[in-house]
């Protein structure tokens, strides 16, 4: 089980972050006007397990074969139409998604977490167990897509539970629940994998060239999300890894180093004591 | 197009660790622990009695206070037990918990006999397993940076380990000279003057093995340490070859500059990992180029897996209805 985020369809209304920290209570973490167009939750962290993240886009249009401005801008067109604002044929399109955790497939938080707070509930989601946690911080820069985080004072690490406790009751999470548009849709993956098919195709026959699905395929770094994406840009725009890889596909390679390196110490220190002429 | 690095304004995409001073410490100690119990027993092997006695002191101070590092920037600290609840070998943090756990036994237990004499019986069992374990006690912590997401430490992961044994080897054979009279500890000398050689080649070779890679290096906290660090390892080596086999003071000395230099090293690999983790260009950029260059698939797909585009009852503005009467508007 897990979510589709369309984010085609998002209108940025905030009601997941909203419904989200209301249901897990999940501490106040005001920070201000960032500046950053309509986000003022910055980023996903401990204290905030959805995040709606905006992006404003001024594409220049060529509007020369009599589509309306909307429309051109919607095709996503980078010709230089030579001209300076909106107001003279500029396009302008919006992009709003709602991030989350990724609830990988080979998660890398989970392959590191040496307590085993971290483990794959019943519905293939990935949990933190917060009686076990000790707070050592390794899933923090294992994960690709900078997801989990340490509280301040409390020193565990927090993340999204995909609504563990909901689940278990055959509720949906409260995200899902709450998006007024079913952006966020949640079911079981090949169901929800063919609704985002479909859609993809949809928005490219539209003309929307740029629109991708990410992390929808077991060929990529994580082995597919429990929660995947359908994007009308290139990931990093969103601030997501174009290529992001469960650090456990290099885990072999680093450990023959480590036990090549350890052996080239003991050569070394026996060359030392017994290598010279005197003791 | 500009060539700037596309980011959502400007954020980082993955999160620095958020591992503070007791953690370099920590690797610092551990790695000093570890080569000196190798140190300490081979010595002893050979028959130098004095320098073996005053390894099994260094090994003891780090293995004593290694733990004490890593206990004390948990989030959780009275939680420490925990990691001794699985072992899981995709985790270096759990596997060096273990090593960590046998190392700390072994070593006290063959310190302790050194100097006291007492457990005889156990501490002949205890060195050669204090001895073994110390060398992988020197090398997982590499492990543990590189099986991250860190862009520096992820991409050194083949050279990072041989760099913390020459720092581990460093950082014993400069204890050892330290604490031992000159007259026994040529062997301590030997390890200090050709592991000082290889930190400074070896970090030099991992820079240059990152390629693109290496920029955080070259910046802010992360240059400064690297030059600390060259000028005390750089000054201790002259000062040990000139002076150290004569007089205890300049051993000393040296020794103290050369286990400075050591602690700066590992020093400069931490903070160049917050620098990597917080730009986005540093995760984006190499990621980017290499599914350009078809090196990489990516975790993004354009192509549809099917070719008819039916409505799906997915979301209001998707149904059928809606699809209906904007087609029916719509100029095509």
């Amino acid at each position: 089980m897990g979510f589709f985020t369309d984010t085609s369809v998002c209108i940025g209304c905030k009601a997941c972050e909203v419904a989200c920290k209301e249901w897990n209570q999940v501490p106040m973490s005001i920070e201000g006007y960032t500046g950053n167009s309509y986000d003022n939750s910055v980023e996903l962290d401990a204290n905030r397990w959805r995040h709606v993240a905006f992006i404003e886009q001024k594409l220049p249009v060529d509007v020369t074969d009599g589509a309306s401005l909307v429309e051109a801008a919607a095709r996503g067109q980078a010709v230089d139409g030579g001209v300076a604002s909106y107001q003279e044929a500029d396009g302008f399109r919006w992009l709003m998604a709602s991030d989350v955790c990724k609830h990988c497939t080979h998660a890398a938080c989970l392959d590191v977490c040496p307590t085993g707070a971290l483990f794959r509930t019943e519905f293939g989601t990935v949990v933190v167990q917060e009686d076990v946690c000790n707070g050592c911080g390794y899933c923090v820069p294992a994960c690709p897509f900078g997801v989990l985080d340490q509280r301040e004072e409390d020193g565990r690490v927090w993340k999204c539970t995909l609504c563990y406790d909901r689940l278990k009751d055959d509720k949906e999470p409260a995200c899902a629940q709450a998006c007024p548009t079913n952006s966020i849709q949640f079911g079981e993956l090949t169901e929800l994998h063919e609704r985002a098919e479909h859609r993809l195709a949809h928005l490219q026959q539209a003309g929307q060239d740029k629109a991708q699905l990410y992390l929808a395929d077991a060929e990529d770094g994580i082995g597919g999300a429990g929660a995947f994406f359908l994007l009308l840009d290139q990931p990093e725009v969103y601030g997501l890894p174009p290529d992001p890889v469960d650090t456990r596909r290099d885990v072999g390679e680093i450990w023959a180093a480590a036990g090549a390196a350890a052996v080239a110490l003991g050569v070394g220190l026996a060359a030392a004591v017994f290598g010279g002429g005197s003791r | 197009m500009s060539t700037e690095t596309t980011s959502y304004h400007g954020q980082p995409v993955i999160k620095e660790p958020i591992w503070t001073w007791e953690i370099p410490m920590y690797f610092f100690t551990g790695g000093l622990a570890g080569a000196s119990a190798g140190l300490a027993y081979l010595s002893e092997l050979r028959g130098n009695e004095v320098l073996g006695r005053r390894a099994w002191l260094g090994a003891f101070g780090g293995i004593a206070v290694s733990p004490v590092f890593l206990i004390s920037d948990l989030g959780r600290p009275a939680r420490f037990l925990n990691m001794l609840r699985m072992f899981k070998v995709t985790s270096p943090m759990s596997v060096g918990s273990w090593i960590l756990s046998v190392s700390g036994a072994s070593t006290t237990l063959a310190a302790v006999n050194a100097w006291t004499g007492w457990f005889p019986r156990s501490a002949r069992a205890a060195r050669p397993v204090a001895a073994l374990f110390g060398l992988p006690l020197s090398t997982y912590t590499a492990a543990l940076l590189a099986n991250t997401a860190v862009p520096v430490w992820h991409e050194a992961r083949r050279m990072l380990p041989f760099v913390f044994a020459s720092g581990a080897a460093l950082s014993a054979g400069a204890a050892a000279v330290i604490t031992t009279p000159p007259e026994h500890a040529a062997a301590a000398r030997r390890l200090a003057l050709a592991s000082a050689a290889l930190e400074l080649g070896l970090n030099e070779a991992m820079r240059h093995r990152l390629g693109e890679h290496a920029e955080p290096y070259k910046r802010g906290a992360p240059s400064k340490l690297r030059v600390l660090s060259g000028a005390a390892i750089a000054g201790g080596a002259a000062l040990l070859v000139r002076r150290g086999s004569g007089s205890r003071a300049a051993a000393a000395t040296a020794g103290g500059l050369l286990a400075a230099g050591a602690a700066c090293a590992r020093w400069t690999v931490f903070k160049a990992g917050f620098v990597s983790a917080a730009d986005p260009k540093y995760v984006v950029d190499p990621q980017r180029r290499m599914i350009e260059r078809g090196e990489r698939r990516g975790a993004a797909r354009r192509e549809a897996k099917v070719r008819d585009a039916r409505p799906v009852v997915g979301s209001p503005a998707t149904a059928p209805a809606v699809v209906r009467d904007l087609q029916s508007s719509s100029p095509h």
